[in-house]
């Protein structure tokens, strides 16, 4: 009974890893395998995990099926990857969509379309480890509670971090509200200045259309314990077929004291939302159709 | 050695770690062991003297020893014994080796403390540092005296400047004949596991765990010091090198399980134990690694199979029934 979970397991992992290949084409495969045998910033042990308990291999199987999406079914168009710079980087972006699928979408893109691909950490709620199997699937792709020790480490260690400063703000954002960034938290940019890492604005078109969240019923939230509980015309926010666009900008670097008053890094935060604000309008006026 | 020679005290000497550490510093330094317990097998040249700390006869060899240093390793974690006697013994105890070091001149303290006062946590991040807060029994009450006795090593190395104090946090400590609850669950051939929850954990080797006490004893380090030895693996990895067959039971209903188990005594595993298997409860060891040079000298899957009792057999525990005393 045992081995055979085994062996089951084996086997969906080993199919949504030749999915995951089979998407990609030669040229995408080459790339992963190269990452998966030999990465530098990578410090895989010999049992295949980073500290952070990030599994490349597994990474690989569990984007299969994402993978599949960001094909088929949001068919992404990436601008501006050629801007990434090397080593430590954090990617700001919008957020929005009801599920966090603007993030999986980034994170495949900087896999399979960047060269050499780039695993991107993302950090994620305080919560996310006390839920089941969603804890565990969340750590082996890489992601890791969004401590600033984690976040300043991961850094250091040359990574690319992907952070959402609306937070779930952005991601429960109503219809009526979409393409409007909700106020930025702060976090981003003392990490940005204490360790010296370039910030590289992103701007997700498409996902804010995904799932219309037409209002917010705020006390069945309470009762569920979430931070909101949006209402979609399909109930469940099943994301609808938009095309994703996702623009990369031209790195934006500061310098100062991390450790300032909050009224001295709005300035810098306002600076970085404002990029963002303007990508995402100089997005929508380039796109013909919310679906093609 | 002659008995002139200033000798270091190791309490709990008799347990397997004390028993390793004397033999690493056997022959370097004049020991003078102190354990309730007795040593079997001791070398005639190693003088053990069977006490309890607590009392005078303790102090006495404090006295008159020359002592110029103290290893405390004399910590019980035992699930089965009262908690009150486990406070007595690990809280008073501890305070009393200390006031024998302020009282008797003696210049380096190295007392073995535990990263489990951090206290696995969902909030916690990946890499604890030493200024975490000690939450190791906000959850897990028994382990309460484990905590007072870091705490109160803390404050000696305030109130006594003069003695060098260093407070060491090892990982799970492994390793043949090591009873502590992380090698009980290890050596389980059907653990438990949380299902869905498979966190990183870290494991020391008890010869490297020794290496780090000598490390620390040799030094002219004070302060608090994380020690970690080859890594991290999440449990699953470990209890798969180890050919266990792990029990998945849904989180929800595993406290309750466990809590009526325990009390029925068909388990020595108190339910505050979960967490470890179900949170982080990792820590960051670079500060030992860089202020003091420490390297681990064991690799990571040796460390792990350490939970084998080495050609001595020892009695299977199956499914969290087996009951083991569990000194370190």
């Amino acid at each position: 009974m045992h081995f055979m979970r085994a062996e089951l397991g084996q086997l969906v992992k080993g199919g949504l890893r030749r999915l995951t290949f089979r998407l990609g084409g030669e040229e995408v495969s080459q790339r992963l395998e190269a990452l998966t045998s030999s990465q530098p910033n990578h410090q895989s042990n010999e049992f295949g995990v980073d500290p952070f308990g990030m599994d490349l291999d597994y990474t690989l199987a569990a984007m299969g099926p994402l993978f599949w999406l960001y094909k088929h079914y949001f068919r992404v168009r990436t601008y501006g990857l050629g801007r990434m710079p090397r080593g430590r980087v954090l990617l700001v972006s919008n957020h929005s969509g009801q599920l966090p699928l603007d993030g999986a979408m980034i994170g495949i893109s900087l896999l399979i379309e960047a060269d050499p691909p780039r695993p991107v950490r993302s950090m994620v709620e305080k919560w996310v480890p006390t839920l089941p199997y969603v804890s565990m699937f969340m750590a082996r792709c890489g992601q890791v509670v969004g401590t600033p020790q984690n976040c300043i480490r991961l850094l250091e260690n040359e990574e690319a971090i992907l952070v959402f400063p609306e937070g779930t703000r952005g991601v429960n954002k109503l219809f009526s509200q979409r393409y409007q960034l909700a106020p930025f938290g702060q976090g981003f940019m003392r990490l940005a200045l204490e360790t010296n890492t370039p910030i590289v604005p992103i701007a997700v078109i498409g996902a804010e259309e995904q799932a219309p969240a037409l209002l917010d019923v705020k006390p069945l939230a309470r009762l569920l314990k979430m931070p909101s509980m949006p209402i979609t015309p399909t109930l469940l926010p099943i994301p609808l077929p938009v095309r994703y666009h996702i623009h990369f900008g031209a790195p934006m670097r500061f310098t100062g004291r991390h450790d300032d008053d909050d009224s001295e890094l709005t300035g810098k935060v306002n600076e970085v939302r404002a990029v963002i604000q303007s990508m995402i309008h100089e997005g929508l006026r380039q796109r013909k159709n919310v679906f093609w | 050695m002659s008995s002139s020679h200033p000798a270091v005290a190791i309490t709990g000497i008799s347990g397997p770690l004390g028993r390793s550490l004397a033999k690493l510093l056997h022959g370097r330094e004049r020991i003078v062991g102190i354990d309730r317990r007795p040593f079997p097998g001791r070398p005639k040249d190693l003088d053990v003297h069977q006490v309890d700390i607590r009392k005078r006869k303790a102090e006495d060899l404090f006295r008159k020893g020359k002592i110029k240093a103290l290893i405390h390793l004399g910590i019980v974690h035992d699930p089965r014994m009262s908690a009150e006697e486990h406070h007595q013994f690990n809280v008073i105890g501890t305070a009393k080796a200390l006031e024998y070091c302020a009282r008797h001149g003696v210049k380096k303290l190295v007392v073995l403390s535990s990263a489990n006062v951090y206290g696995p946590h969902p909030n916690n991040t990946n890499f604890l540092t030493e200024d975490a807060p000690l939450m190791g029994a906000a959850r897990f009450g028994e382990i309460r005296d484990l905590v007072e006795v870091d705490i109160l090593a803390q404050s000696f190395i305030w109130k006594h400047p003069e003695v060098e104090t260093v407070i060491l946090r090892p990982v799970h400590v492994v390793g043949p004949g090591i009873s502590n609850a992380a090698s009980r669950y290890l050596r389980l051939r059907r653990p438990w596991v949380l299902m869905g929850f498979d966190p990183m954990i870290q494991l020391i080797h008890m010869e490297d765990t020794c290496k780090a006490v000598a490390l620390a004893l040799g030094s002219r380090a004070r302060g608090v010091y994380n020690v970690v030895g080859a890594g991290q693996v999440p449990l699953s990895a470990a209890l798969k090198e180890l050919g266990r067959r792990p029990i998945g039971v849904p989180h929800f209903a595993a406290r309750g399980l466990l809590d009526r188990l325990f009390k029925l005594r068909l388990s020595d595993f108190p339910p505050g134990e979960l967490d470890f298997i179900q949170f982080l409860c990792t820590i960051d060891g670079r500060r030992f690694e860089e202020e003091l040079g420490w390297k681990p000298s064991v690799g990571l899957r040796q460390t792990i199979r350490a939970v084998e009792p080495d050609g001595v057999l020892m009695p299977r525990t199956r499914g969290g029934l087996g009951r083991i005393r569990s000194d370190r």
